[in-house]
């Protein structure tokens, strides 16, 4: 079955983020947009996570952050980068601390790309992401047969 | 050695229709309140049937676990609190009932310990004091109870002549005072930090993923299932004014956490036992010399 497209549960990182992409992620739970419709939670554990949400490039001191959470999450799970830093690096890229964008680091399934990304582009990256996810679950529940877990 | 146990076959029809039914009425009710929580913000909130695509969700999940053993106690909360509504809703014993769901909260105390993570840990300690706190006056419920009706039974309350509010509109208060510890809401939503408050992750749930997680949601509606029933318990013998009114506690419970930030420990322990005092314990002194 596919429940997992119907409760994506949120973990959202700042990597470097100014900040302007963050408040665009926390509008999309406010009245206006109000993702809890669609079952969306804004858990702060990895553990219970679905869906990583970064904001911002990754510098030297947020890569082991963002692999250690990424590395918490129970599969299947997906990766949003949001805004432009978290897709290259942005105006941030030529940095001398700044590694780039989190696929850098971790495998990143989705880039939604502004500056700042607007709350229904990032809305529209989260259910992209869901056809994701359930792609891996379908795969991970594949692989669980031929070993015969 | 005959052992001869007589067990009603109604008593084994009404357990396994309250196994089916509990949590489908506490998952719907979690549903229904989190449509009123939206509805108070300003929001459309999500759909009536949300918890149980969450748990589904969990089910479909990978379990990561720190210690193999963590889930194990995590099954016997589920176990015991599945037992604690199986005795109440077949008429058992209060006393039992009351015992067996401290037990239950016990076992999750445990399973947040035995995951060794600084947020586990700080939550199952805050657990603790939860259970500190709301303890006393549930057993002074069931005391009043006993009081009243001069049984602990759960079937012969519930056929007693008069609703027992009459009699312990003290304990009531007390009682629903407590509710908030136990249905998990702000303001006193300490160890499991529920909704927004992530000030120490998720509590006792923290190190818990996928099916783990699953059962302890599960827990959560036979409680809700469990605490509803005992609501009923004071307004019976009529269902009708009994069920209504039961709802529209948990309505004020709703009420209650949409208009509370979170408390601090202390004052979760220190209100709930002056209201265990002032409500409870004077509504039994009453009840004694009047009696």
């Amino acid at each position: 079955m596919a429940y997992l497209k119907k409760s994506p549960w949120i973990i959202h990182y700042d990597a470097t983020s100014c900040n302007g992409c963050d408040i665009e992620v926390l509008a999309c739970l406010t009245p206006m947009y109000d993702v809890e419709r669609f079952g969306v939670i804004n858990s702060g554990n990895p553990k219970h996570a679905d869906i990583l949400l970064i904001t911002g490039g990754v510098n030297e001191q947020s890569k082991s952050v963002v692999k250690n959470i990424y590395d918490q999450m129970p599969e299947p799970k997906v990766v949003v980068a949001i805004g432009i830093c978290a897709t290259s690096g942005g105006i941030f890229k030529e940095c001398y601390n700044v590694i780039g964008g989190p696929d850098k680091i971790i495998p990143v399934d989705i880039y939604v790309p502004g500056c700042a990304a607007r709350p229904e582009s990032i809305i529209d990256g989260v259910v992209k992401a869901l056809g994701i996810l359930e792609d891996k679950r379908t795969k991970m529940v594949a692989l669980q047969k031929k070993e015969g877990i | 050695m005959n052992i001869n146990i007589n067990i009603d076959p109604g008593t084994i029809i009404l357990a396994l229709f309250y196994l089916v039914a509990a949590p489908l009425f506490g998952g719907l009710l979690t549903g229904l309140d989190r449509i009123i929580t939206a509805r108070m913000q300003g929001r459309y909130g999500p759909p009536l049937f949300q918890p149980f695509y969450d748990v589904l969700k969990l089910y479909e999940k990978e379990s990561i676990v720190v210690r193999r053993s963590q889930n194990i106690y995590i099954l016997f909360f589920l176990i015991f609190t599945i037992f604690t509504g199986g005795l109440f809703f077949t008429g058992g014993d209060l006393l039992l009932v009351i015992f067996s769901l401290t037990l239950a909260g016990i076992f999750l105390v445990l399973a947040g310990f035995k995951a060794s993570s600084p947020y586990g840990h700080i939550g199952a300690e805050r657990e603790l004091i939860q259970i500190l706190a709301y303890e006393p006056m549930v057993l002074l419920t069931a005391a009043g109870m006993y009081m009243v009706t001069k049984s602990f039974f759960v079937k012969d309350i519930l056929n007693f002549n008069v609703p027992v509010i009459y009699y312990l509109p003290g304990i009531f208060i007390g009682f629903v005072y407590i509710l908030t510890i136990k249905l998990r809401k702000s303001p006193y939503d300490l160890s499991t930090s529920h909704h927004g408050h992530q000030e120490i992750v998720k509590g006792i749930t923290t190190e818990f993923s996928g099916p783990a997680l699953g059962m302890i949601e599960i827990a959560h509606w036979y409680e809700v299932a469990f605490i509803m029933g005992f609501i009923y318990l004071f307004f019976a013998p009529d269902p009708l004014i009994a069920v209504s009114l039961a709802l529209l506690v948990y309505f004020l419970e709703i009420v209650i956490d949409n208009a509370f930030a979170r408390a601090k420990w202390q004052v979760a322990l220190a209100s709930s036992w002056l209201f265990t005092l002032v409500f409870g314990f004077s509504n039994i002194v009453y009840l004694f010399i009047w009696k």
